[in-house]
């Protein structure tokens, strides 16, 4: 199964990543050499065998919903790291024309 | 002898025993720093020399009132960047968190400022920790201490090569594939990844969440437990941290290992390892018997399938959590007037660096429509035969012993242009990951005069009895007291 710089392309789109035509080629070229090591996964017989998404057996930990940390203090510092703002808001450009 | 040479358990017996205070220790690492680490550049921020002062005199003052520390009190050490510090800059070696600084500190932050140890910089890494050789940091590559055309491996580079070069007394560093091991292995000091859900990760900025663990780097095994006994423990604020039962990991240094059952597993003896990186760790396994020790060889058949699992599951991973990263609330964003999606983009592909990139595009085509089946749910299947392995092994054997990477340290710039063979460098350290087993590299001897790291894997939550088999091998092997030399700034030919 090989992968077509059509469908890396397609990914980037995906990924929100905009790659220059050489990133494009050099990456489905190292795609390709890296998903044939992946098939080796191919060999293996795995109908019966279950997924494991987590190793531990914890279950649904909840928490009261309380509000915490809600002090301007730190809004304010929360909001000093944004690229851009305007009066408490994150700035953004128009999506809605 | 000077100070900074100390482990941080002698560092920390001389201030209680007032022979030292942690003033002079802390003078002691900065005169280090100053004279090494333009050739190591294992820090990304060194934090103002004269607040870190500070900080060391107030401990000072607090101990000379008899307030009740912890045994750690006093001693200097390094964080890896991707762990949160309220108001300094942590960047993940990325351009995208360039000027990032937290509101917040992580957990193992806070634990160990409560302890009253000294934070004294921010340690480079492979952006994002991606990588084993920290040549994907953003900033600048970390010299190997033990030669400095050398890789520190990674992607904890800067947190291992401090600690080998006697910057600092101990470092933490995470582990999602073997970050913290294998450049313990290739720098010669001792490095764990805990059990899953041991430390919490709150405040760790995430890379693959069902792998991630952060873990000390130190000079000795008695180090290692000395800061486990800190950073360990339930923090409700990290949903994956485990309610137990804190122990005292310096509580199993030495006990008696007679009866210990130690199973080798023969496929990490095999492919892909240097010969003489095989024969230094057998070499140190023939120490077992004298002390009581029974090894013997046992098969974990997976394992080669291991390695095409971890990069579905970690890419896949990473690709959801890196998504965060879109210029708006915090961090790098490109310049961009008109389009919201254009914004993102731009900013996503100027603020990453390739090896980000081929990850983020990696676990997102896994994930992608139609690839789900084929990829993603083929790894998380694959990852329970390798449970499998390990809970078949450990109901005979109390232990696993294997070579921490297949390696020494390699030249810089060798395997970075072919990432496959980057990622072969984690060969034997992804196993214990995808388990959520932990493990530990010490280092074990030399190789063409490289240390060579030797891993300890034990049972969930079984750390105590790792630290006591290792605390006692560690006597046997004669490492101790090793030390790198650091060329004088002078002689640096190579300035890259």
């Amino acid at each position: 199964m090989n992968v077509s710089k059509k469908e890396v392309e397609h990914v980037t789109t995906l990924a929100r990543l905009a790659l220059t035509e050489e990133e494009k080629t050099l990456y489905t070229e190292q795609f390709n050499v890296i998903l044939e090591y992946i098939h080796r996964l191919n060999e293996l017989k795995l109908d019966d065998i279950e997924p494991t998404t987590h190793v531990q057996q914890l279950k649904n930990v909840l928490r009261e919903d309380q509000a915490r940390n809600s002090e301007k203090e730190l809004l304010k510092k929360v909001l000093e790291e944004a690229p851009d703002k305007e009066k408490g808001y994150f700035l953004v450009p128009p999506v809605i024309e | 002898m000077e100070l900074y040479e100390m482990t941080a358990y002698e560092a920390a017996t001389a201030l209680q025993k007032k022979e030292v205070t942690s003033l002079d220790l802390t003078e002691s690492v900065l005169k280090r720093i100053s004279e090494v680490e333009d050739i190591i550049k294992g820090f990304i921020t060194v934090f103002d020399n004269e607040k870190v002062l500070l900080q060391a005199q107030n401990i000072d003052k607090l101990l000379a009132e008899g307030k009740e520390m912890s045994p750690l009190a006093g001693i200097p050490m390094a964080l890896k960047d991707n762990m949160c510090t309220r108001g300094v800059p942590t960047t993940c070696a990325s351009k995208i968190l360039k000027e990032y600084r937290p509101p917040y500190d992580a957990h193992v932050a806070e634990k160990l400022q409560e302890a009253g140890t000294i934070l004294v910089g921010k340690a480079n890494m492979d952006e994002f920790a991606m990588g084993s050789s920290t040549e994907n940091s953003s900033f600048y590559h970390t010299r190997n201490p033990w030669d400095i055309s050398r890789v520190p491996g990674g992607s904890s580079g800067g947190s291992a090569s401090l600690v080998a070069a006697d910057e600092i007394f101990f470092s933490l560093g995470s582990d999602t594939g073997g970050s913290v091991r294998q450049p313990a292995s290739l720098c010669g000091v001792v490095g764990l990844k805990p059990t899953y859900g041991l430390i919490s990760r709150y405040g760790l900025i995430a890379f693959a969440s069902s792998l991630d663990q952060i873990g000390p780097l130190t000079k000795d095994v008695r180090d290692c437990a000395l800061v486990l006994d800190i950073i360990a423990g339930n923090d409700p604020r990290d949903s994956t941290s485990v309610p137990r039962e804190k122990e005292k990991y310096a509580g199993y240094l030495g006990r008696e290992v007679r009866g210990f059952k130690i199973g080798l597993p023969r496929e990490y003896f095999e492919e892909g390892i240097e010969e003489p990186v095989r024969k230094v760790v057998m070499e140190a396994m023939a120490h077992c018997g004298q002390l009581g020790v029974e090894v013997e060889e046992v098969s974990m058949p997976n394992t080669l399938y291991a390695l095409p699992c971890y990069y579905l599951v970690a890419t896949a991973e990473a690709s959801s959590n890196l998504a965060r990263y879109d210029g708006i609330q915090y961090g790098f964003r490109a310049p961009e007037e008109d389009n919201l999606i254009a914004l993102y983009r731009k900013t996503r592909n100027q603020g990453f660096g390739p090896e980000v990139k081929r990850r983020i595009m990696l676990g997102t085509y896994a994930l992608s429509s139609g690839y789900y089946d084929a990829y993603y749910l083929k790894a998380l299947k694959v990852r329970t035969l390798i449970r499998q392995d390990f809970e078949r092994v450990f109901q005979d054997y109390d232990l696993i012993v294997t070579p921490t990477s297949p390696t020494t340290a390699f030249v810089r710039g060798e395997k970075i242009n072919n990432p496959l063979t980057m990622y072969l460098s984690d060969i034997f350290t992804i196993t214990a990951n995808l388990a959520g087993v932990p493990a530990i590299s010490i280092p074990c001897g030399l190789a063409g005069g490289l240390p060579v790291g030797l891993q300890v894997i034990g049972r969930p939550f079984d750390e105590g009895r790792m630290l006591q088999f290792c605390f006692t091998l560690e006597k046997l092997l004669g490492f101790k007291g090793l030390k790198p030399s650091i060329p004088a700034k002078g002689v640096l030919r190579d300035a890259s």
